[in-house]
């Protein structure tokens, strides 16, 4: 369970980490709209450098990104091997009914390597580097607009923001629950679909359980500190724009820019 | 059965920023048919210590033998499940685990999981239900229906179900009443007697390790920092608070009256050592003024 990485924050403090989260959000969704909007080598290398000097810049160890890549592998490998079996265009170089290996396939694979390993780069940026708390908090500050319209985005932040607090600790009590029913001899891993589904049970039900519980308890400590959402209520972490969100806007912008400019190469 | 450790380090989610020491170097000797209590401060690596008796972790350095098995962080995740038939772990809040529809089907799911067939494992539950101090309704009822405490003995119930020649337990008394805390160790007590098994248990009450322990481990951040008899490891009273662990209460109220100048041949570890010493103490004096 421990190695399941992706979406864990690692607290440092780097130009990247004390950016505001808003702006850390806005970028990354900029970065991959950017990127489908790329059809030569040379967009691909400005963003790619795009992508390392932000990494860099946020002092995170690169074995992380790698490790955050790794377990997406097999869905990039699909979508390449599709692409190059039914990609037609070029020259052709192996033909059989519908299939066909063709140079333009084989380049829209190598496109699309390149723009999934990219946009995983920049997304799991995002997470390693800005806290669960953060995003939600960007979010309900994003989604203030909606508001207008009655959309509950309080409620819909206060909802994010716990059922991502209690991604770790299902995780971890998921584990216990495993362990305690290895215990008692359940083999899991072994037997058929069937029976593997079986062994499932024993630990759903416990889990669903104590997630009734503990959401019970949750609500029952928040009433009793008085909590009611909505408006009026302040804020203990202020979001706030500075200087560094600015100058990162500015580089992303003129990435973009950069790319517009390069599609009519 | 007894247990080695040699050299035993085991390291939580190791190669990430995560990555945490939780045993250095741990080796000990669990004796066959002996109580061993496992004491120390919160954190300081007993629930990792016990998931090692029945290969639940492995150790990431260093052999855990197990009976005549050696488990290595080489070891192979398959052929566990006798291993796990002889040694049975009580979990810290057991009561987590519970999952089944009745009681008695909750208790019966291990004997089942190691080769019962239905009748027997049924017959085992009536048995262990009446075991651990709750009547033969509560079978048919619902796990989820009972008290804290009932929830308890349900799972400690579950686990004595398999019949483990080892019974590991995580604080098996934790958040009970003292009445049932009591029942619960002299449960444990009984069982060891009459059927011949070893005990592993962390506990807080210092009372239940100087009643029923025959051998103390220490642990701090990870490391075995004594371990003993009982009385060899209480002796050390002020050694014992340094490391944030209490002595027996009857131990305590000794240290103190020693320390005001009453004299103790050995440091008593249960109410009647002390009362013993007392009466002792005023049956001299009464002599030696007469
Ligand atoms: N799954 C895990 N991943 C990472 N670290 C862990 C994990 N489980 C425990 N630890 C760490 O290992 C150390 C020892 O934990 P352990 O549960 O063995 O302590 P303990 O002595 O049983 O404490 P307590 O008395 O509170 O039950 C703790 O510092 C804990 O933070
Ligand atoms: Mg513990």
């Amino acid at each position: 369970m421990n190695k399941i990485l992706f979406g864990r924050y690692i607290p440092l403090d780097s130009f990247v980490h004390r950016m505001d989260p808003r702006s850390k959000l806005i970028l990354s969704f900029l970065y991959v709209i950017v990127i489908f909007f790329a059809n030569n080598w040379w967009i691909y290398l400005l963003m790619a450098v795009v992508a390392f000097v932000s990494i860099l810049a946020s002092k995170i160890n690169f074995k992380l990104f790698v490790d955050g890549v790794m377990p997406l592998l097999w869905i990039i490998a699909f979508t390449m091997v599709i692409q190059i079996l039914f990609g037609t265009g070029g020259q052709t170089y192996w033909h059989w009914g519908i299939f066909s290996i063709t140079s333009v396939g084989i380049l829209n694979a190598a496109y699309i390597f390149v723009r999934f390993t990219l946009i995983i780069l920049i997304s799991t940026l995002l997470t390693l580097s800005t806290s669960p708390i953060q995003i939600s908090d960007a979010l309900e500050s994003l989604l203030m607009p909606l508001r207008k319209i009655h959309f509950p985005v309080y409620e819909v932040a206060l909802m994010l923001s716990i059922a991502l607090r209690f991604v770790p600790s299902l995780m971890d009590e998921t584990e216990t629950i495993m362990n305690a029913q290895r215990a008692r001899g359940v083999d899991f891993g072994t037997g058929n679909i069937i029976q593997r589904l079986k062994k499932i049970i024993p630990i759903l039900i416990p889990l669903f359980v104590s997630a009734f519980n503990r959401a019970e308890d949750l609500a029952t400590a928040m009433e009793a500190r008085g909590y009611r959402g909505g408006a009026g209520r302040t804020k203990y972490r202020l979001l706030k724009w500075e200087t560094r969100d600015t100058l990162a806007t500015l580089v992303y912008s003129l990435m973009a820019i950069g790319v517009f400019a390069l599609r009519l190469l | 059965m007894a247990i080695t450790f040699k050299e035993v380090t085991y390291t939580y989610s190791p190669g990430t920023p995560f990555e945490f020491q939780a045993l250095k170097n741990i080796s000990t000797k669990i004796e066959d048919n002996s109580v061993t209590a496992v004491i120390g401060h919160t954190g300081s690596g007993k629930s990792t210590f016990l998931q090692h008796l029945n290969a639940l972790l492995k150790p990431t350095g260093g052999t855990v033998m197990i009976g005549n098995t050696t488990i290595t962080s080489e070891t192979s995740n398959k052929n566990l499940k006798p291993l796990r038939k002889k040694v049975g772990i009580v979990f810290q809040f057991p009561e987590n685990q519970l999952f089944a529809e009745t009681v008695e089907k909750d208790i019966a799911f291990g004997p089942e999981n190691f080769g019962s067939t239905a009748e027997e494992a049924s017959k085992i539950a009536k048995e262990m239900i009446t075991l651990v101090g709750l009547p033969e309704s509560v079978l048919s009822r619902s796990p989820f229906e009972l008290s804290g405490g009932q929830m308890r003995r349900v799972a400690i119930a579950g686990v004595l179900a398999m019949h483990p020649e080892v019974l590991v337990l995580d604080e098996p008394t934790a958040g009970l009443d003292p009445g049932g805390r009591r029942e619960i160790m002299q449960l444990f007590g009984d069982l060891q007697k009459k059927q011949k098994f070893t005990i592993v248990l962390v506990t807080h009450q210092m009372e239940d390790v100087a009643n029923y322990a025959d051998h103390v481990i220490v642990m701090e951040h990870g490391k075995i920092v004594k371990e003993g008899s009982p009385r060899a490891v209480f002796a050390n009273v002020e050694w014992l608070h340094e490391k944030q662990l209490d002595v027996p209460a009857s131990t305590e109220f000794a240290f103190e009256m020693q320390k005001r100048g009453f004299q103790f041949t050995r440091l008593p570890l249960t109410e009647s050592e002390l009362a013993d010493d007392i009466a002792d103490f005023f049956k001299k004096r009464g002599q030696t003024h007469e």
